[in-house]
């Protein structure tokens, strides 16, 4: 795990996970491995729908005690 | 004698200065206390001013003010930005080559657009976020006789609500040069809705639709190609503009880059004591922390309120007494007369209400007041 970036975005209503996830991702590298949390239900959908869209990679996605653990690599 | 440094004289350093100064009055009178503000400029600018300048509502003049007149009897008071941070000795170093030893520190130094990371963003894109911006976006909005306009948000940007504002502004100003039936807006936004605060999408959604206004959104700028007047996004969307409109995205200030204190200049810092990260005396205030929070005047405000408190116990105490909880406050302008708010925290969400007229005046007069809120008097 200590090679992950995490972007901890629990409790943030703005700029939100999504966003937040955004903004690591332009200081990551190609290969760069993070991990979003988020306790915003919807961030569930909306970044693995954003990783899709834009050819990134999910590499887990899990809920425990309400907070969303959403795992992602930088593919480009 | 305990000395406490802050590092910018924006929202949050001014703020925090000015409410020190009062409750440790006492102290910096008997010297048991020394209270430095180490800022780039001897001017003050009031940010959120310009967005008016770009709509030619207020004049750039009307936007700053002497940072010295601003800052409570007892401060001292020095434009000597910080070069060095030396935080394993508990010292700063200016440019000028002066020593500052701190019992505490705040780092509240800011952020800064930086269209310059997208590649055709500065060149062809207009913003509001420096002077030369928005009197340049207010030429282009003169010029403009019709055709589509395309409004783009960068990652991360300062103040949330400039995406939607521009675009209201925008149509109530070309409905008042009666050529509103020429123009097309075209809004996008980087998230899968329309703000990244779920009830204001709703309430702008519903906005945009009775108004006519398009909207793409999972929209992230990837370049503009100026002389095709197309942008490209990283989503592989492509859109045609013939005027563009951008909220740029924005980066720490360089000193925190080259002092490695934090990726992107954002420095890692706890959201509920303001601690820097793995530092017990270094505090950070405003657009310079990591906290997953809007990067607003109103976040450095209230952040600010909460820190004075804190260090003035720590001083007099030696601990601190609360938490910051998150506590943001946000005018939006929903047109050329008519604005609302959100109002939350960590914990609960905004629930913006109708826009009034009401609202807009009360964000007009605080455009006024908030020369009264940074001396820490509102």
């Amino acid at each position: 795990m200590s090679n992950i970036k995490r972007v901890d975005a629990r409790n943030s209503f703005c700029p939100g996970p999504l966003m937040e996830l955004i903004a690591a991702m332009k200081l990551a590298e190609v290969g760069d491995e993070l991990e979003v949390l988020s306790t915003d239900k919807g961030s569930a959908n909306d970044i693995p729908e954003w990783i899709s869209k834009v050819g990134h990679e999910i590499v887990e996605c899990r809920e425990e005690d309400g907070v969303y653990y959403i795992h992602v690599r930088k593919t480009k | 004698m305990k000395k406490i440094v802050i590092v910018g004289g924006g929202t949050g350093g001014t703020i925090l200065a000015n409410n020190l100064a009062r409750r440790l009055s006492e102290e910096l009178r008997t010297g048991e206390v020394r209270l430095t503000v180490l800022s780039a400029s001897d001017k003050h600018m009031y940010q959120p001013g310009l967005l008016y300048v770009a709509f030619g509502r207020m004049s750039s003049q009307e936007l700053y003010q002497d940072q010295a007149s601003l800052l409570e009897p007892g401060i001292v008071f020095h434009v000597d930005p910080v070069k060095i941070f030396d935080l394993d000795n508990n010292r700063v170093e200016t440019e000028s080559g002066v020593n500052h030893d701190y019992d505490y520190l705040v780092i509240c130094t800011g952020s800064r657009p930086n269209p310059e990371s997208i590649p055709g963003l500065a060149e062809y894109a207009n913003h509001v976020y420096t002077v030369e911006a928005a009197e340049k976006t207010l030429a282009a909005l003169q010029q403009f006789e019709g055709g589509r306009i395309a409004i783009v948000t960068g990652v991360p940007h300062k103040c949330p609500m400039v995406p939607l504002e521009l675009t209201f502004m925008m149509h109530d100003y070309f409905k008042d040069r009666g050529i509103l039936e020429k123009v097309e807006f075209f809004y996008t936004y980087p998230i899968g809705r329309l703000h990244s605060l779920e009830n204001v999408a709703k309430w702008a959604q519903g906005e945009f639709d009775r108004l006519g206004i398009r909207y793409e959104t999972l929209f992230n700028v990837k370049e503009v190609d100026g002389k095709k007047k197309q942008v490209h996004s990283e989503e592989d969307s492509v859109l045609d503009y013939d005027l563009l409109i951008t909220v740029p995205p924005h980066n720490g200030m360089p000193v925190i880059l080259e002092n490695a204190l934090g990726g992107g200049g954002w420095i890692p810092t706890n959201p509920n004591t303001l601690k820097m990260e793995n530092r017990e005396n270094v505090f950070v205030l405003g657009d310079t922390t990591n906290i997953p929070i809007s990067k607003a005047g109103s976040t450095a405000h209230y952040e600010a309120e909460s820190l004075g408190e804190n260090l003035a116990a720590l001083v007099r105490l030696g601990t601190m007494v609360r938490t910051y909880d998150g506590k943001v406050f946000c005018f939006i302008e929903a047109g050329k007369d008519r604005a609302t708010y959100a109002s939350f925290d960590y914990q609960h969400p905004p629930q913006p209400q109708p826009p009034t007229q009401m609202i807009h005046w009360f964000k007009l007069a605080y455009n006024k007041l908030y020369w009264n809120s940074v001396r820490g008097l509102l």
